[in-house]
């Protein structure tokens, strides 16, 4: 391969990058819950993190996050779908407490345990639908190993700006295969200078002006009393029945995801001139997708390639691709179609065909059939 | 009753509810232990003591249920160091759910008060036995009396390890004793015995709380540990996860132009994960593209062990093997783990222990006792083999990768390679 004086080649997994970049970006505690295949990335984070701490539970995992988070800190933690589904409440607590933390999800194969050791891309329908209200909790999902250093950067970052936990969502074979890689092809990263408020007012934790982010101020400080509320409250953080202030910030936080998501549409398009085919996919199954559309442009296909790395909310772009394509074949590890039916709902337009699989990463060659039969 | 701390003179509770004693207990309490409102951070959940955060003129977090003492256990420890209390306000009803987190805080002895509001059932969703209702207390959900026995809360957290547990009896002015909890520096678990108007009280007629907790067998009290609240005191052992990882310089050539797709295979402990290790990095120095994988069960210490490995002179995006180029077999596990693999092969090669019987598969076989070398470094001497037969690698660079890896002690190189020329 060719080789420049710059050039640090390494053979290493996509965990390690994670755990790098958020460490970098400014994560500065990792509460750590152990559970396949999400393991390397606990380990890491206990050589790394100026605080990592090994927590009883799930739920304890993400209270301890919360509260560290309350305090001005930023967590991060990492799991896998049995541990996720125990954390999701205390997730709608952060959530309407507007907390900023990183969840990493390694995706593996369900239902319940289903099985440890295997892949999958079985979970987007759960983190759709995640919050009591239809909330959206942003999730990137990670698609090679610069997305491992870059947008888990980002992960943190985002999460900092909206107030709001983010989901870094990967899966088994993505993290913990074994690379070469190039270290010098990483860029820096800088780590989140993070805003607070320096009114003279008293702080209203939910106060937000039309950028719909209210400001922070950590638990503690000296100058103004804070209030945080999992239940509905005002912009003082109150606790409310239904008033029409307190009705306002749950439709706040229904729209303040999306409102920002140009600050946090990460996509990988490319684009091939004349194509009427498009390929989607993510995750894992984005590296198949990477080498089905060079195979067929080998052979003369015209085919174009999408890969999503901010999966929720959808930015729109990805419909004002999708549109300009006769057949799109979206490709993913499950067998529902599960990101097809976030995208357009159960039924799909004509031009739309999904393939999945179970068990196993789905193999260049079978999107390449998929996409010639469309 | 106004203070710095309550700003409200009517808290929002029944009347009679021992919350409301407890909240202006723990306002004066706080006064008495010399903290200012804004040292103070006041964690509440789930239930009708939840509602007082409003009334607090301090830092006020309201959580979910059962888990005011985990939320409150997170304030702690990103408040660590500095002269703020946490208070974890939380229910017996909450206890009941989230007593592994007061366990915890124990254990660990976090530095925060938790009072427990124990009116002995969940008030708020009705009145229904609690893990902490007595033997015979009557609840909505136990009409004839609770058949089992209450938690001793004080008991367990005190042999969890809290610095300090107590139980009052939850009449008059207690605010010294919650003052005392309050300057403990470490965990400090004050329980306050109460009745609930609406439910308790109405269920139970004729019953005081002293008589109750006489049929518990419970009395007032306070049990000490004597040892330090928890303070973090680890620090990353790197400053940079990549900085460790060793680079690879291409000093050896190969001359793959397809991708080839190789598949170790053998038991755990036996070192094919370490030999597979071996041959990536000895790829990788001859300028080849590299991916690696493991697969074995969850128990890692018996069982098959595989490794999958590609190898091309190109980027390799999907790291799946289809049709392997070799498959390695060094062991009964392995050859079972991949026998359905093997038997597939239409070509390639497959290597395997002289020891094993023979599979069906259209692949070229070599037959070779790799075990023979020892049951450790057999995965090794396969590798030796593959690389030997088909020179996709040269020895030079497998030689140099055992070095880079530190397993000059283990993987007797020169042996191997004369027992492959024998």
């Amino acid at each position: 391969m060719p080789s420049n004086g710059n050039s640090r080649m390494v053979i290493t997994d996509g965990s390690r990058l994670i755990v790098e970049a958020l460490a970098r970006a400014g994560a500065e505690a990792f509460i750590g819950y152990p559970i396949t295949p999400a393991n390397l990335l606990y380990s890491y984070a206990a050589a790394r993190i100026p605080i990592m701490l090994p927590a009883p539970d799930e739920i304890t995992t993400v209270q301890w996050m919360a509260g560290l988070s309350a305090g001005g800190r930023l967590p991060v933690t990492a799991t896998s779908f049995p541990g996720y589904a125990l954390m999701i409440e205390s997730v709608n607590m952060a959530f309407m407490m507007e907390l900023p933390m990183v969840i990493i999800l390694v995706q593996r194969l369900g239902p319940s345990t289903g099985t440890a050791t295997c892949g999958a891309q079985g979970d987007l329908l759960l983190l759709r639908g995640q919050i009591s209200g239809g909330q959206q909790v942003p999730v990137f999902c990670i698609s090679d190993y610069h997305d491992c250093w870059k947008l888990s950067a980002e992960a943190l970052r985002v999460a900092t700006e909206l107030r709001s936990p983010v989901v870094l969502l990967t899966s088994q074979e993505s993290i913990m295969t074994r690379r070469n890689f190039d270290l010098s092809e990483l860029g820096e990263i800088a780590p989140i200078k993070r805003k607070v408020y320096c009114g003279k007012e008293p702080f209203k934790p939910y106060d937000a002006d039309n950028s719909l982010l209210p400001e922070f101020l950590p638990l503690g400080n000296e100058e103004h009393q804070v209030r945080l509320n999992a239940s509905t409250h005002d912009k003082k953080g109150i606790v409310q029945h239904s008033t029409p202030e307190a009705l306002d910030n749950t439709i706040r936080l229904d729209r303040k995801a999306r409102h920002n998501i140009a600050r946090y549409t990460f996509y990988e398009y490319d684009r091939q001139e004349d194509a009427e085919r498009l390929v989607i996919a993510f995750d894992i199954t984005a590296a198949a997708a990477r080498d089905a559309v060079t195979q067929m442009r080998i052979e003369g296909d015209k085919v174009s390639l999408l890969i999503p790395k901010t999966l929720l909310p959808i930015p729109d772009e990805y419909y004002g691709i999708i549109h300009r394509y006769k057949t799109v074949v979206i490709a993913e590890e499950n067998i529902n179609a599960q990101y097809a039916t976030i995208l357009f709902g159960q039924k799909l337009p004509g031009s739309i065909r999904t393939m999945g699989c179970l068990g196993r990463m789905i193999r260049p060659d079978e999107i390449v059939n998929e996409a010639r039969r469309s | 009753m106004s203070s710095p701390i309550l700003n409200a003179k009517t808290l929002p509770f029944c009347k009679g509810c021992g919350h409301d004693l407890i909240a202006k207990n723990v306002a004066k309490g706080i006064e008495k232990a010399g903290f200012a409102p804004l040292d103070i951070v006041l964690v509440t959940d789930i239930g009708c003591h939840g509602m007082i955060d409003g009334s607090f003129n301090t830092h006020t977090v309201h959580g979910i249920h059962g888990r005011s003492v985990a939320l409150g256990a997170g304030v702690s420890l990103a408040l660590a160091g500095s002269h703020k209390k946490v208070i974890a306000f939380i229910g017996d009803g909450g206890a009941t759910i989230g007593l592994q987190h007061i366990i915890e805080a124990a254990r660990m002895n976090i530095d925060m008060t938790i009072v427990i509001h124990n009116n002995m059932l969940y008030g708020m969703t009705g009145g229904q036995t609690s893990g902490l209702t007595p033997t015979g207390f009557r609840t909505t959900t136990a009409r004839d009396g609770n058949p089992f026995a209450a938690h001793d809360i004080c008991a367990l957290t005190h042999i969890a390890g809290a610095a300090f547990s107590s139980r009052i009896l939850g009449l008059g002015d207690y605010s010294d004793r919650l003052a005392e909890a309050l300057l403990v520096k470490g965990c400090s678990v004050v329980e306050i015995m109460e009745l609930c108007p609406s439910y308790g009280v109405k269920l139970n007629p004729k019953r005081k709380l002293s008589e109750i907790m006489e049929s518990m067998g419970r009395r007032e009290g306070a049990w000490r540990n004597d040892r330090p609240g928890f303070l973090y005191t680890g620090s990353p052992s790197s400053s940079d996860l990549t900085g460790k990882l060793p680079v690879v310089l291409m000093k050896h050539k190969g001359d793959l132009r397809s991708r080839y797709s190789i598949i170790i295979t053998g038991s755990a402990g036996e070192g094919v994960q370490v030999a597979g290790s071996v041959l990536s990095r000895a790829a990788l120095s001859s300028g080849y593209h590299v991916t690696q994988k493991g697969i074995y069960p969850v128990t890692v210490g018996v069982g098959f062990s595989t490794t999958e490995i590609n190898i091309a002179p190109f980027k390799i995006n999907y790291n799946g093997i289809q049709n392997p180029d070799a498959i390695l077999v060094t062991s009964r596990d392995g050859l079972r783990h991949n026998l359905k693999r093997i038997n597939r092969m239409k070509s390639g090669l497959l290597f395997i222990d002289s020891s094993l019987e023979m599979p069906e598969t259209g692949a070229d076989v070599t037959v070779r006792d790799f075990r023979a070398a020892g049951v450790r470094i057999a995965a090794f001497y396969s590798i030796l083999s593959l690389v030997s037969a088909t020179g996709i690698i040269t020895f030079d660079a497998i030689s140099e990768a055992i070095t880079g890896l530190g397993l000059d002690d283990q993987v007797p190189f020169r042996r191997l390679v004369q027992m492959l020329n024998n």
